[in-house]
């Protein structure tokens, strides 16, 4: 089956310019003309990008028996037990029972019992068929929101120009709060989080309503910003992208994010924690970093990389998971799967080339400013 | 809709081809081309005196997005390359008819517009009925 869906904003999309593309059966703009000015918009004032095509799903319980918190804690690898305050956002992947990843997602604890999960548009069936397999167990309801939009604002003036543009309550709701909570209001939820580097938020809203934001956020002069600009932005924060540097077949302790697996208290039994208590004690074997390239090119997903020791010995192959040329650094920059031993620099394979490049801890820019 | 130059000559994949007064060729990316790249980062040029035929990729040029290999129109031999490219790869993006162009070749053989590979090359019209537009 082809599919083709279109968010709520498909029209809006149009009328301001959008390039439409296909994105995981999504109809999506990839940019409103130039991906690389609309990048610098983000990291020098604000942009929106639609991200109504990701997936809201709201865990409650299912009858008295149910315990949300449990099941959470049983199907993360990172602890929802972290999540003490209303509101408070947490990062974790979901893994298989081999310790691979099936999903990346954010999980805000929003009242007791009540928890709101944001997974991936690509990964939207299996996601939701494997929460269900396991929420039965503890009584737990799995509920998708698909009638709701979700436009995130980012960038240092973001705040400023979303409160101007959203409903006074909203707004209210939205001030005081730290970076990665969230609050709803009525309908409405905003997070203060992002997938860029910047300050910003994530706003949902009932589908009725967001043409309407779209349009005031542009009024107050937020720029549309596509899935390009989206990609270099997230890569330029060192920020992983599920179906690239992480997938099914990889662990978190190798893809970067074992500072998002909660290994204490030792008896949380959670999917995958076996493999990667395995994992660990046989010794991790890889490492994600990040690449900046120190001759002309454009790093790109796949290419191979002949990772070196800080003696510059050959220690074995290594791959680019995601690449892209940094608009921020006017350099190409990239995240790469390569062996524990890769000390400072290594080399890429380039159409048949091999170029060098400075091995970094994979964040690139942050807040407007290199890393 | 994108920009195609009527006295120019065109490839199906995407290059533009012009016959200068010297009898030199000079050959670009089309703007229907730098449109479906986005903005370009990049541009990796051949060396002069390169000899290739029609046909063969001479080059490569890549946008945030891809990387897509440029194929020599015609038969014949790099005589200059456009070298301001390598540090603003952005001219394809805003002048691929211009200050944009890639290279120019020498052709092989004398009265280039007289040959069988100049017959085969798009007109401005073929061009727009091939990229659908």
């Amino acid at each position: 089956m082809i599919m083709s869906n279109k968010t709520v904003l498909y029209d809006k999309h149009l009328e301001y310019g959008g390039k439409i593309v296909d994105f995981a059966g999504w109809q999506m703009p990839v940019n409103y003309g130039s991906q690389i000015d609309e990048h610098h918009q983000v990291r020098r004032d604000a942009g929106m990008f639609d991200v109504s095509h990701m997936v809201i799903i709201d865990l409650g319980v299912a009858n008295e028996a149910g315990d949300t918190r449990a099941f959470l804690q049983y199907l993360l690898a990172n602890d929802v037990a972290r999540l003490v305050d209303r509101g408070k956002a947490l990062y974790s992947c979901m893994l298989n029972e081999n310790g691979g990843v099936i999903d990346d997602l954010i999980v805000y604890y929003l009242a007791a019992n009540w928890y709101r999960l944001v997974v991936n548009a690509a990964t939207r069936e299996k996601d939701l068929a494997w929460i269900k397999k396991h929420a039965t167990a503890f009584n737990v309801a799995v509920k998708e929101r698909s009638e709701l939009a979700m436009i995130a604002v980012q960038g240092p003036h973001a705040r400023d120009k979303a409160f101007k543009a959203m409903p006074v309550d909203v707004v209210e709701a939205a001030a005081p709060l730290q970076r990665f909570f969230g609050a709803d209001c009525g309908d409405w939820f905003v997070g203060r989080t992002g997938y860029t580097g910047e300050d910003g938020f994530e706003i949902m809203l009932p589908e009725t309503e967001a043409a309407s934001l779209w349009d005031r956020l542009a009024a107050a002069g937020v720029k549309p910003c596509g899935l390009g600009a989206r990609d270099t932005l997230r890569l330029e924060a060192g920020m992983n992208l599920y179906g690239s540097d992480m997938t099914e077949e990889t662990s978190p302790l190798i893809s970067g994010l074992a500072w998002t697996v909660a290994w204490s208290p030792e008896d949380r039994d959670f999917i995958g924690r076996k493999a990667l208590e395995k994992e660990k004690a046989e010794g991790v074997k890889q490492k994600l970093v990040g690449l900046v390239l120190e001759e002309r090119g454009v790093l790109r997903g796949h290419q191979k990389v002949a990772a070196e020791n800080d003696d510059g010995v050959y220690v074995g192959d290594g791959e680019i998971t995601s690449g892209t040329f940094s608009p921020s650094l006017q350099k190409s920059i990239a995240l790469a799967r390569v062996p524990v031993e890769t000390g400072k620099s290594c080399k890429v394979e380039i159409r048949g080339k091999l170029l060098k490049a400075m091995v970094v801890k994979p964040v690139f820019v942050r807040e407007g400013q290199a890393v | 809709m994108s920009e195609i130059p009527s006295e120019l000559k065109y490839t199906t994949s995407h290059e533009w081809v012009r016959v200068e007064d010297d009898g030199l060729v000079t050959v670009g990316i089309s703007d229907h081309a730098q449109e479906l790249l986005g903005d370009l980062v990049f541009v990796e040029l051949p060396e002069i005196e390169a000899v290739f035929n029609a046909g063969d990729e001479c080059c490569v040029v890549e946008s945030v997005k891809a990387a897509s290999d440029v194929y020599v129109p015609i038969t014949g031999e790099i005589v200059e390359v456009n070298e301001s490219l390598l540090d603003e790869p952005e001219t394809i993006n805003t002048a691929p008819y211009d200050s944009g162009w890639l290279f120019r070749i020498k052709p092989s053989e004398d009265d280039f517009e007289e040959t069988e590979e100049y017959e085969e090359l798009l007109d401005a019209e073929a061009y727009q009925a091939e990229i659908g537009e």
